[in-house]
């Protein structure tokens, strides 16, 4: 029992997470509120992605001096390493993914400013209404000009 | 500036600027021996700026880095990365092939060397640009932020 | 029991113990409306984060996150706040179970999926022996850095950086594009002070 939580409960505590943030991001109505959650699912999957990279017992991905031999260069390609150290591949990704997380995020936030001008409001419901309302009161006026209603 | 009762906040703030910008070259030229790297230095540099705009005003921050040259700062981030690759072609490698920009032997590093801290800059250029013009632009939206909005 | 087993169970029970933190932190802020108080616990939420990567190994992805998680997307946010307003209105109670459900149900597959994924920390799982050992092997013949992370990034992935830079660029015009280059601001601050300096 013990050693299943060990070897798994890292996991499901990220699954736990990342729930959260899919919760989040579905029922908010507020759009802000829904960004939110969704970088918060974000970062869930650099977590799982960070957490499949590690090993036990080892360290991080930068060379400890044992494993850089001065003057070997092009004697042998393919080194037999001295320390165990963490996969380095997965952390690469999710370093730029990070930055490109932000950047994205900053461009939902200024397209929710530029609703927020439209609209006057970040709710979901409320934008929604407000488009249904115009496109009866649209409705209604091609109707008395005589003009052709599109259903 | 009429009520100066941020002053110890701008004491500290003028103490603290230079040295996160030093820290930022620092995480940028050091990025190959020890964590740290372009995109990290990238955020910290635009972090000094926003700190000076946040501290100072917008209008300050923007007569100390202009919006144009925060725009103009990302595009040559870009045109640096792609340059190097346009670099490696030049000499007869394939693109952004490192190793060919000096025509080294295998087991020569100074293509790779020279290589990474290029692309790196770039990387520092691009990110710091970008991140400050968003700031910018999302800061500049408002017209101040008064002192109840702290 | 040998003190290096101990050693690396504490670590993993220490590391549950962060992301349990930051399960409390997630519904903290879905059950908020202040968009203040959730922007402030996003960015305390990310620094737990780079905590948790740290502890693992993952020192360059704990700085990223520290710097843009805590730092970067939470000034955003509050500009995005001082444009827009300061509280969600709340949720209606009904609307709130099919989200839960869908979650719930999720969650409840990824866990029974879990059953099949390498245990935590095993060095011979298919991601951990393929190619990211081969990058730590050959990486000081090939490059001369002892940075891996550096190295993979800048030199063997070269090309999927120069994405991401693009990608950063590109995000960053596109907000420039919708909210204008901050003249705003400057003209408003200017004409201020030109009346301030005309009027004494």
């Amino acid at each position: 029992m013990w050693d299943i939580i060990l070897e798994r409960g890292s996991y499901w505590a990220i699954i736990g997470v990342m729930m959260i943030g899919l919760y989040i991001a579905f029922s908010a109505e507020n759009l802000i509120k829904r960004l939110v959650g969704l970088s918060m699912f974000q970062t869930t999957i650099c977590l799982f992605y960070v957490q499949l990279s590690n090993v036990a017992n080892a360290t991080a991905p930068i060379l400890l001096p044992d494993d850089m031999p001065k003057g070997a260069y092009g004697a042998e390609r393919v080194a037999d390493l001295a320390h165990a150290y963490s996969n380095p591949l997965p952390h690469v990704l999710m370093l730029t993914a990070i930055v490109v997380g932000v950047a994205t995020l900053s461009l939902g936030l200024a397209l929710i400013v530029r609703i927020n001008e439209a609209y006057a409001t970040i709710e979901a419901d409320e934008i929604r209404a407000s488009d249904v309302e115009v496109q009866l009161a649209e409705d209604a006026d091609a109707a008395r000009t005589g003009g052709e209603v599109v259903i | 500036m009429k009520s100066d009762h941020h002053l110890i906040l701008r004491v500290i703030a003028k103490c603290l600027l230079p040295l996160i910008t030093i820290y930022a070259f620092y995480v940028q030229f050091h990025g190959e021996v020890s964590a740290g790297g372009a995109f990290q230095a990238g955020i910290v540099l635009a972090v000094t700026v926003i700190l000076y705009a946040l501290i100072f005003g917008l209008a300050e921050a923007m007569r100390a880095v202009p919006p144009w040259f925060a725009r103009g700062l990302a595009a040559l981030g870009v045109l640096v990365y792609g340059g190097v690759g346009v670099w490696a072609m030049v000499q007869g490698g394939q693109y952004l092939e490192y190793q060919a920009l000096f025509n080294e032997p295998p087991g020569g590093h100074d293509g790779q060397h020279a290589g990474i801290i290029l692309v790196e800059l770039g990387v520092l250029f691009a990110v710091a640009g970008a991140m400050v013009s968003i700031f910018y632009a999302l800061a500049g939206r408002v017209a101040e932020i008064r002192d109840e909005d702290w | 029991m040998s003190s290096e087993v101990m050693g690396e169970a504490s670590l993993s029970i220490i590391g549950v113990l962060l992301l349990c933190l930051l399960f409390v932190m997630g519904v903290a802020i879905a059950r908020l409306r202040n968009l203040f108080a959730i922007v402030i616990l996003s960015g305390i939420y990310s620094l737990v984060c780079a905590a948790w990567y740290i502890l693992v190994d993952a020192v360059d992805v704990g700085f990223t996150e520290a710097a843009v998680g805590a730092g970067m997307s939470t000034v955003v946010l509050l500009g995005a706040i001082l444009l827009t307003s300061r509280t969600a209105k709340p949720e209606r109670r009904l609307a709130r179970l099919g989200p839960f459900a869908v979650c719930v149900a999720a969650g409840a597959l990824l866990i029974y999926a879990t059953a099949d994924l390498p245990a935590v920390g095993d060095a011979g799982s298919p991601a951990n022996a393929g190619v990211g050992l081969t990058y730590l092997k050959i990486n000081w013949a090939d490059t001369g850095v002892p940075n891996v992370v550096t190295s993979v990034l800048a030199s063997y992935r070269g090309f999927d950086t120069l994405g991401e830079t693009v990608v950063v660029f590109i995000a960053g015009l596109a907000v420039v594009l919708l909210l204008g280059f901050g003249e705003r601001a400057l003209g408003e601050t200017l004409r201020k002070r030109k009346k301030e300096d005309e009027t004494p």
